[in-house]
């Protein structure tokens, strides 16, 4: 996994508290044995009719085409535990979302794919939303070293649990390495607890 | 100091702390199903790994099944291709599957816990949303993922971070009419949709102690939509009486052993909590949603709220929830007509739910104009229900008895809504386009109220269909 450090790009501005997964990605899309083919499924039904034609939405503007970086309000991605909703967005070619919070599964998936989820203060939220709106070209650099966002002339704290902070810096957001580390102890529990069916071994 | 279930649990499965502050906790149960393991097992492949501990994960399958015609192959080939992939990886890594033909099949949160898969103390995970509805066991149990879904398949253990404890106690008692659907949608209004975020909930008090396993795992069902990822309540005699005998709960000597080892994974009373809060029993309406979270809620004898009574920050989102489930404001909930009424899903179709429900609906039809759906929540749910006559009684009353899966909830398979009609449905999620139109309303409901409704043709409230004034009402 490469270490992230750095994020820069334009912002698409995606308005909405509580924006949940099935937004996100409509269930139906949920039909498929690979994640290969979600980007085109990212909020599909806010950008198409039911017939199939364009929508007013930020993400059919071509004024944002192109943009890395998804802004986003309160409680961004609540509902299920789908990790098509993070894949999707990191299909559509987003590396970063900046938000006030996050609902809990979704961030954890998120982040174990390499698609960062900052918050930053609602003050500095409606700032943002505000400059990407009204200045779509806008550059926007997030900076994980040293935890901060510039926007124009403002540099913008931006929060991330400190574990997860250095886990992308260190380029091992993907536990899996480290968990096949400990083998010998995960088969000493199985030994040790019981499992469903089997004889227990209450100790 | 005393410790809660929820620590006693995380340190019997804590196998180290990893360098980034996680804990790299082992899962003794593992449940997965068609939507979200198939990416998990090609990441194995790719990787050249095997599954560790196949004894510890079961499979099903539930989100893309048919309800009415199972005959293979599916109409659609994507659900079928998805059936296909799970067989072929269970096999591949002899992972037990309750398969269609098994006589075991159903909703992953209705079979764990009716097989004795589910059983206190034990850590659960399953790629889906819903799994803290294993909580009700005294277990902690959790979605996940589906690269999480492969840590697990390849190590048995996940990378968690320990989660705050909130105390819910729900004391007093529960009036007629109210059932432990109306509980939660109760809580969720209460503390809101993000409220639980960073939590597990405990959900302890008067009203939780007598509530039977299918009331409790209804309200720890729906945790995940107050943003708490876990929920669960303390093991006890109610606990205990459910799991003995099921097929895959401890049998003699173990039995007395797990038991003895269950009693003592209860919360101690000196336990402390990060945070506490009380409700009372006696102040829960029936509730339905209006909105499109399941946070935006009513008792269902009131009516649409005004945006205007909300504060700055929430007017745009409620203003926008009204426009997109077409209601007004101040309107009266119960003049509002529903085309479609749906009882299933993990949050209420086992067998309790369609028992109360059949007790009610006996005798009495649905409306014209209302198509009825009831999906039991397992095969073994369905076949206790056709021994038992309920099948019959919805049958009769009008409703279509179908077979088991997520069915409506998520309409993954073809079963959904048509353009904007309105469900009342005893599901867990309100989301807009949830029920497969992507103009679709829902209201979320007990099964009470969407028979009632259903009966009615509009949003009803059950004490008045069914003249459930007494005190032996919804037990």
């Amino acid at each position: 996994m490469p270490p992230i450090k750095r994020i820069e790009g334009r912002a698409v501005p995606i308005r909405g508290r509580d924006i949940d997964t099935d937004r996100i990605v409509p269930a139906r899309f949920l039909k498929t044995v690979t994640f290969d083919e979600l980007g085109e499924a990212l909020f599909f039904d806010e950008r198409y009719d039911e017939k199939g034609n364009p929508k007013d939405h930020p993400l059919n503007d071509p004024r944002y085409a192109g943009a890395r970086i998804m802004l986003v309000e309160a409680g961004f991605g609540s509902g299920s535990s789908r990790e098509h909703a993070p894949q999707a967005i990191k299909r559509a070619g987003f590396s970063a979302l900046v938000g006030e919070s996050f609902a809990e599964i979704f961030f954890g998936n998120a982040t174990q794919i390499g698609l960062v989820a900052v918050t930053v203060s609602p003050e500095d939220l409606g700032y943002l939303f505000a400059l990407v709106e009204r200045a779509p070209e806008t550059e926007l650099v997030i900076d994980l070293e040293r935890m901060e966002l510039q926007a124009g002339d403002r540099a913008i704290p931006v929060f991330l649990p400190e574990a997860v902070r250095e886990a992308f810096l260190e380029g091992r957001y993907d536990p899996l390495e480290v968990l096949l580390e400990a083998m010998d102890r995960v088969r000493a529990m199985d030994e040790a607890r019981a499992a469903p069916g089997k004889p227990g071994r209450y100790r | 100091m005393g410790k809660t279930l929820y620590e006693k649990v995380w340190e019997a499965h804590a196998i180290r702390e990893l360098p980034d502050g996680r804990t790299q906790l082992f899962i003794d149960l593992h449940l997965i199903h068609e939507v979200t393991s198939p990416q998990a097992f090609a990441m194995l492949k790719e990787r050249g790994l095997k599954v560790a501990f196949p004894h510890r994960t079961f499979a099903t399958v539930d989100h893309i099944v048919p309800t009415d015609d199972r005959t293979e192959p599916f109409k659609d080939p994507l659900a079928q291709a998805m059936l296909e992939a799970l067989r072929k990886n269970t096999a591949e890594h002899s992972i037990p599957f309750f398969d269609l033909k098994s006589g075991r099949q159903g909703i992953v949160h209705v079979i764990g816990p009716e097989l004795g898969l589910t059983q206190p103390g034990f850590t659960i995970v399953c790629g889906d949303s819903h799994t803290s509805t294993h909580g009700a066991f005294g277990a902690i149990a959790f979605g996940i993922g589906t690269t999480q879904v492969r840590d697990v398949l390849a190590t048995q253990t996940v990378a968690m971070q320990k989660l705050k404890v909130r105390r819910i106690e729900v004391n007093g008692r529960l009036l007629p009419g109210v059932t432990a659907k109306d509980v939660i949608l109760h809580v969720i209004r209460t503390l809101g949709v993000k409220g639980g975020i960073g939590y597990a909930y405990e959900y302890a008090g008067e009203v939780i102690e007598q509530m039977s396993m299918d009331e409790r795992m209804t309200v720890a069902n729906m945790s995940i939509e107050g943003g708490a990822r876990i929920g669960y309540m303390n093991p006890d005699e109610t606990t205990f009486a459910y799991l003995k005998g099921r097929p895959y709960a401890p049998k003699g000597e173990d039995w007395e052993r797990a038991v003895a080892e269950w009693r003592a994974l209860a919360s101690d009373p000196d336990a402390r909590y990060d945070d506490r809060v009380e409700l009372r029993g006696e102040e829960i309406p029936p509730t339905v949603t209006w909105g499109v979270h399941p946070g935006q809620s009513a008792p269902v004898d009131g009516r649409v709220p005004d945006p205007a009574d909300f504060p700055e920050a929430e007017r745009a989102q409620v203003e926008d929830a009204l426009r997109y489930m077409k209601l007004r404001p101040g309107q009266k909930l119960s003049d509002v007509r529903v085309d479609v009424a749906f009882l299933g899903s993990c949050t209420n179709a086992r067998l309790s739910d369609l028992r109360l429900v059949a007790r009610y609906l006996e005798g009495r039809r649905v409306a014209k104009g209302v198509r009825a759906l009831v999906v039991p929540g397992s095969q073994l749910v369905a076949e206790a229900a056709e021994r038992e006559g309920i099948a019959d009684v919805f049958r009769a009353a009008g409703f279509e008895w179908r077979a088991p899966g997520c069915s409506m909830c998520l309409a993954m398979n073809p079963d959904r809504l048509v353009g904007d009609e309105l469900a009342i449905s005893s599901s867990n999620r309100n989301y807009k386009g949830r029920q497969g139109s992507p103009t679709g309303r829902t209201v979320l409901a007990s099964p009470l109220t969407v028979a009632a409704s259903a009966v009615a043709g509009h949003i009803a409230d059950p004490r008045e269909v069914f003249g459930m004034g007494g005190e032996d009402a919804a037990d």
